[in-house]
């Protein structure tokens, strides 16, 4: 897994809310059997028409937007437990995003893509969001040492959480594989010890 | 301390605790199917480490193979390359694979329960968050991504925090053509889309205690649809009398001790919740969803409420619905009934009762698809098949099919489909397609009329 610390970028804005895991990536693209390529497909039906041309007015077509942070309506990654979402927007490019609120599962698969889901206030994000659809350049840095998002001219600097071991993992690339490999005598040990 | 279903059933499973971070969970069942495992499969083999535990990981496909002449090769290259790369992963791993053909392959949500595989107390996790499920047996089942499904089959654990806890009372007599559907789609509609996310939700009540095993299946399945990592249901008689003389339940003093400890994980007592909510079942009408998530759900009888949301208005204007508006006469093209959420035996009966010696419309394309191979069977034996047949509708192999349009089942853009499935989502039967997510009864019901109507208006036979 890629490690994350200090990201320093400007933000995409997308500020619709409860955005499913079915808009990120349509079913249709998740026959695949790799990890790669997911990026080209990311909001597949939101992006481009069904003949392919891109939607001008989606905000992954328009210039003036980039960098490797997406602000998010509230809710984000909500539906289907497919992986392939986070894969796809690891794979477009992006390593942050900012929402009000998560859905779990796809917390949990951003989390194991190296991407970091940093939760918010509503007012927050609502101010976030305004201020770069106004200046696309607004600039944010991200420490996930620390656990702080700032966007300077803004002035505003907020805290955010994340548990120890998920932190210790992104600044580190580890993944959980490892560590529950290294459990195995105390896995053995549960197994055996089982009544029922 | 009087402890939660919930509660018995995480802690029965911790096997060792993080500092300041997640538990590691212990999972007993762990179901796979050839979407979200082929990079897991991968990632162990690039590691070179092996499948822990294959005796307990069973695998079936679903998502992606066709219903019609499931017998021939998949004409579809890539979703052929998928179900064959299941096949060959669970030969080299010793998985246990109910593949196309085999009479016990189904949706997995389907297939599992009616085996016995599916059983009170167990933790269960499948790359599909519809595991929520099998929390109608009393268990604690969830779905995860496929880095998880990796790390499951290198140590069958997951290192997770424990979801907070939720009950969810309705109590009180149905009214008359109100089903399991009705109940979540109308939970789900009070509460919002998000109201669940954090937590694990338990059903209580009256209504989920008269409820049959397939009732509660639809309603724990829809668990995420309120963004509720799971849902659970004490395990009561009706439980143990599904559960018992299945393919794999326990059996002889194997069962006798399991039956046992089933019987200690109801809620105690004074256990507390971190959030309740209780709901009066005579407040439940037959629903249907007008919107873009499941939340966006209203009685029929009802109109579609109002509200300045620039994202209500973007849900509205993709369904091509006004705020104010009836859907009731509203023209439908097509009808699924089929999905995790409602393709068992139970919703084929219930829909056949409203078909009988009737014509569908000829307006409307009707799918009926089958949960499983042996839904699929019992149908047939059933003569609803022939009930089906008779009255228009196609009857379809099993998968999970329409739900999602990986297959060629798909709804064309801007058709409008009630569909027993789970989710609303744009996009989510095929690109442009509108769907209306409501009960087998209403489903049949609007296959006859080809439009909505009030269910009252036919006579069901519930």
């Amino acid at each position: 897994m890629k490690k994350l610390n200090k990201i320093e970028s400007s933000a995409v804005p997308l500020p619709i809310e409860n955005v499913d895991t079915d808009q990120i990536i349509p079913a249709r693209f998740l026959k695949a059997t790799d990890r790669e390529g997911f990026g080209e497909n990311l909001f597949r039906d939101w992006r481009f028409k069904a003949d392919g041309t891109p939607l001008p007015d989606f905000v992954l077509n328009q210039e003036t937007y980039s960098g490797e942070i997406l602000l998010a309506g509230t809710n984000f990654g909500c539906g289907s437990s497919r992986e392939h979402a986070a894969w796809a927007l690891a794979d477009y490019g992006f390593r942050v995003i900012v929402s009000s609120y998560f859905a779990d599962i796809f917390r949990g698969n951003a989390l194991n893509n190296g991407i970091l889901p940093i939760q918010v206030e509503e007012e927050i994000l609502q101010k976030l969001l305004a201020a770069t659809s106004n200046n696309p350049q607004t600039s944010f840095r991200v420490n996930l040492e620390e656990q702080v998002l700032e966007a300077p001219e803004l002035g505003i600097k907020v805290d955010f959480a994340i548990d120890d071991y998920k932190k210790m993992c992104l600044l580190n690339g580890y993944d959980d594989i490892d560590f529950l490999l290294s459990k195995k005598d105390e896995i053995q040990a549960f197994e055996k010890s089982r009544s029922h | 301390m009087s402890k939660t279903l919930f509660d018995k059933v995480w802690d029965a499973h911790v096997v060792d605790s993080v500092p300041n971070g997640p538990q590691i969970l212990y999972i007993d069942k762990h179901l796979i199917h050839e979407v979200t495992s082929p990079q897991a499969f991968a990632e162990l083999e690039q590691r070179g480490i092996p499948l822990y535990r294959p005796q307990q990981v069973v695998a079936t496909a679903d998502h992606n193979v066709p219903t019609l002449n499931q017998h021939l090769p998949i004409k579809d290259a890539l979703s052929r390359k998928q179900v064959d790369l299941l096949s060959k992963n669970c030969e080299n791993h010793g998985v246990t694979l109910y593949g196309l053909g085999h009479p016990y392959q189904g949706i997995v949500h389907v297939m599992a329960p009616e085996l016995g595989i599916t059983q009170p107390g167990m933790t269960m996790v499948c790359g599909d968050s519809h595991t929520s499920t099998h929390g109608a047996f009393g268990s604690i089942a969830f779905g995860i991504g496929t880095s998880q499904v990796a790390m499951v089959f290198a140590s069958q654990c997951l290192l997770l925090n424990k979801p907070k806890k939720m009950r969810i009372k309705v109590d009180g007599d149905l009214n008359q053509g109100v089903t399991p559907k009705d109940v979540i789609l109308y939970i789900i509609a009070q509460l919002g889309t998000n109201s669940g996310t954090g937590y694990f939700v338990e059903y209580a009540g009256s209504v989920f205690e008269q409820m049959s095993m397939e009732g509660r299946m639809t309603v724990c399945n829809m668990s995420i649809e309120m963004g509720a990592r799971g849902g659970m249901i004490a395990p009561d008689q009706t439980t143990f009398d599904y559960v018992q003389g299945r393919e794999f339940a326990p059996k002889g003093e194997e069962w006798e001790k399991k039956l046992a400890y089933w019987k200690s994980l109801p809620t105690e007592e004074g256990a507390e919740f971190d959030q309740e909510y209780s709901f009066d079942a005579a407040d439940i009408e037959p629903m249907i969803t007008y919107g873009t998530n499941p939340g966006m759900g209203i009685p029929l009888s009802g109109t579609i409420p109002d509200s300045g949301d620039q994202n209500f208005e973007k849900a509205l204007n993709y369904m091509g619905f006004n705020p104010g508006q009836s859907l009731v006469d509203h023209p439908i093209d097509y009808v699924f009934i089929g999905s995790c959420t409602n393709s068992r035996i139970e919703d084929f009966r219930q829909a056949a009762a409203v078909v009988k010696g009737r014509q569908k419309s000829p307006a409307i394309t009707a799918w009926i698809v089958p949960g499983s191979q042996q839904v699929a069977k019992q149908i047939k034996e059933e003569g609803l098949q022939d009930i089906f047949e008779a009255a228009g509708f196609a009857i379809r192999q099993s998968g999970c099919s329409a739900c999602l349009g990986m297959n060629e089942d798909k709804i064309p853009s801007g058709a409008y489909c009630v569909s027993t499935s789970n989710r609303n989502f744009e996009g989510r039967q095929g690109q442009g397609a509108r769907t209306l997510l409501a009960s087998p009864l209403l489903a049949a019901q609007t296959a006859i009329e080809g439009k909505l109507t009030v269910i009252n208006s036919l006579e069901p036979a519930l």
